[in-house]
């Protein structure tokens, strides 16, 4: 019984993903698609960081490096005329898995809030030389008119198309929320947690904790530069203000709106925290101010964020156990 | 590269410094002794600002205003501290991060209500020239006035820390909280104080500043996180590590930009030149940190002890 029950909403939610576009259409409101596709990326790179952060109990403050660096690969490998998608997709994860390696290497050594300041500094150091690269926009960013292509057979798949990129975007997603969901009950898995919750004991139960926590910083961070790779694709531009820092503090707050350590944590907050944004946005242009006093009314009062409300509400309705 | 440049580029150095120190004093007591990440720091420098420069066009008179600021932001700080920022003390860096983010799209917007994006603030008539220090080396009046408040209240504070029963019990604070609160300090009330005192200090660099670089929204938001480098530098929880490092990083931070800027114009074509030297100058700023907590990892000034 109980699968079923969680299998559920999970086909509506994919069915209603599938459909969307074609909703959107009948219903005159293809605008709105763009904004789903921002979701759907957004929904990427939080995961990503909420493997990190949840997963892996490193508060990382410096996640928008990797999406930002991400960002740049792409871009700069099409304003150079490199068009193919696969080409782009394989740079972003080798270069961003490359800068997740170095920083989580020396990040790791510290712990607590170093961590979390050292991370940052990272973040902080890539955000200027995005600042200081004139050659491919310095700090008014880049702009690109081509989009990753992909070959199917003898057909071409053009992210400038909007529906393309959608479909292209919802796979990521989804390929990265079953990855995640498989991760958590896998051996691996158990082990990241382990250490998580206590890494002496992990250390001494004979985990190989550093390289455990680096392993995932570093999927972590390949993942967040594909989410960069897909927003390039998406915007057609990328500027330093990708790797700011209040960027890296945005995803984190899609993390912990969502649900800290939940498979459905990072996309449930970018979505949240997005239509927050456009749905007050069309009120007041003062979003940002009624969004602040969301975000504390659920630091205050919903502790697990939405996931854990969502968790709470139904295991009260399945009663005593 | 002439003397006097180099000496001109020291004294901003130490300007801007002493202002990061205002900034981080404040920051590192409530890091060290209350273990809270507040983003919503520099949101206080950007408010004493705006409130400096309404006072001041209110008023006619910049020191009126800089006074206004300082005593409006210092209540300001510890109705955030009572209200919002004790809640948070017990809970997790997560939820602190998620809240005072949320504080800073209230602050930001809050301000955008009130005052408009951004405010004119310009230093006083008489202070707007310059002066002759040394034969050949003329510097703008104002920055020795910012220099000048800055000194004077770092004494200040050091006087407080060291000398008086408050800081004493401060000290005790960010040594051992846990110790200190079973030795009977009340220290959420004294933490409701020492808020207070950070958001004064706050706003006289925001309002000092300035006349310097705007009054807009969002103008906190680069200065905090040179603030917690210049902390995390000093020790978390050390007011002498805070000025020490503040010190520091205002000056690898401005002699950085104009002498990297100097150099790379021998090996770069210009244009390169002139956009890499200001990013080297602030990549500089965190690269020192990394260094400094490689060598030593509690920072320069460990507080707890």
């Amino acid at each position: 019984m109980r699968p079923a029950v969680r299998a559920l909403p999970i086909a509506v939610a994919a069915l209603v993903a599938l459909a969307l576009p074609f909703v959107l259409r009948a219903l005159g409101l293809d605008f709105y698609l763009s904004l789903a596709s921002r979701i759907v990326v957004f929904g990427v790179a939080a995961t990503s960081l909420n493997l990190v952060l949840g997963y892996g109990g490193m508060v990382s403050f410096g996640h928008a490096a990797f999406v930002g660096v991400g960002a740049y690969v792409t871009g700069v490998m099409i304003s150079e005329g490199v068009q193919s998608g696969v080409a782009h997709l394989a740079a972003t994860v080798a270069i961003t898995a490359l800068v997740a390696l170095v920083i989580g290497a020396i990040s790791l050594r510290t712990r607590g809030v170093y961590f979390i300041m050292i991370t940052l500094a990272f973040a902080q150091m890539l955000y200027y030389l995005a600042n200081s690269v004139k050659g491919y926009g310095g700090d008014e960013g880049l702009n690109i008119r081509a989009r990753s292509l992909f070959s199917l057979g003898d057909r071409v798949l053009d992210l400038k198309d909007p529906l393309a990129f959608y479909y292209v975007a919802l796979a990521v997603l989804v390929l990265t929320l079953v990855a995640l969901a498989r991760f958590v009950p896998s051996r691996f898995g158990r082990a990241a947690l382990a250490l998580r919750d206590d890494d002496v004991r992990a250390e001494a139960l004979g985990f190989p904790v550093y390289r455990s926590k680096l392993v995932v910083f570093v999927v972590a961070g390949a993942l967040g530069g594909v989410a960069g790779a897909l927003s390039v694709n998406l915007q057609g531009y990328v500027s330093p203000n990708v790797l700011h820092w209040t960027q890296s503090g945005t995803l984190m707050v899609m993390v912990i709106l969502g649900g800290v350590a939940t498979v459905w944590g990072g996309l449930v907050g970018a979505a949240v925290l997005m239509l927050m944004q456009e749905v007050l946005g069309a009120y007041t242009e003062h979003w940002e101010f009624w969004t602040g006093w969301v975000l504390l009314a659920v630091v205050l009062y919903a502790r697990q964020g939405l996931v854990g409300v969502v968790k709470t509400l139904r295991d009260r309705k399945a009663g005593p156990r | 590269m002439p003397g006097v440049l180099i000496l001109e580029q020291a004294l901003n150095g130490l300007q801007f410094g002493l202002m990061l120190f205002l900034l981080a004093a404040g920051l590192t007591l409530v890091f060290g002794v209350m273990d809270m990440i507040n983003l919503a720091h520099g949101s206080l420098y950007m408010v004493g600002a705006f409130v400096a420069a309404w006072l001041g066009a209110l008023t006619g008179s910049f020191v009126l205003g800089v006074l206004g600021a300082v005593a409006l932001t210092a209540v300001f700080g510890m109705v955030l501290e009572a209200g919002l920022l004790r809640t948070l003390y017990a809970r997790d860096h997560l939820s602190q991060v998620l809240a005072t983010f949320a504080l800073i799209l209230i602050l930001n917007d809050g301000t955008k209500m009130v005052f408009g994006n951004d405010l004119p603030l310009s230093a006083p008539a008489a202070l707007a020239g310059p002066v002759e220090l040394l034969p050949g080396l003329i510097y703008p009046a104002y920055r020795l006035l910012i220099i000048g408040v800055g000194l004077a209240l770092a004494v200040l504070l050091w006087l407080l820390v060291q000398k008086t029963r408050m800081g004493a019990l401060v000290r005790a604070g960010a040594s051992n909280r846990e110790m200190a609160t079973a030795m009977g300090t009340n220290i959420p009330r004294l933490f409701t104080a020492v808020f207070g005192i950070g958001a004064a200090l706050c706003a006289v660099a925001g309002a000092l500043l300035g006349p310097l670089l705007a009054v807009q929204v969002g103008m906190g938001e680069n200065i905090l996180i040179l603030a917690f480098v210049v902390i995390v530098i000093g020790g978390i929880g050390s007011i002498r590590g805070a000025l020490v490092g503040a010190i520091l990083v205002g000056c690898i931070d401005t002699l950085g930009r104009t002498f990297l800027q100097h150099a790379l114009r021998e090996l770069l074509p210009p244009q390169w030149a002139s956009a890499a030297g200001p990013a080297i100058a602030s990549i500089a700023v965190y690269v020192f940190m990394a260094v400094v907590l490689a060598i030593k990892p509690q920072g320069l000034f460990p507080a707890r002890g």
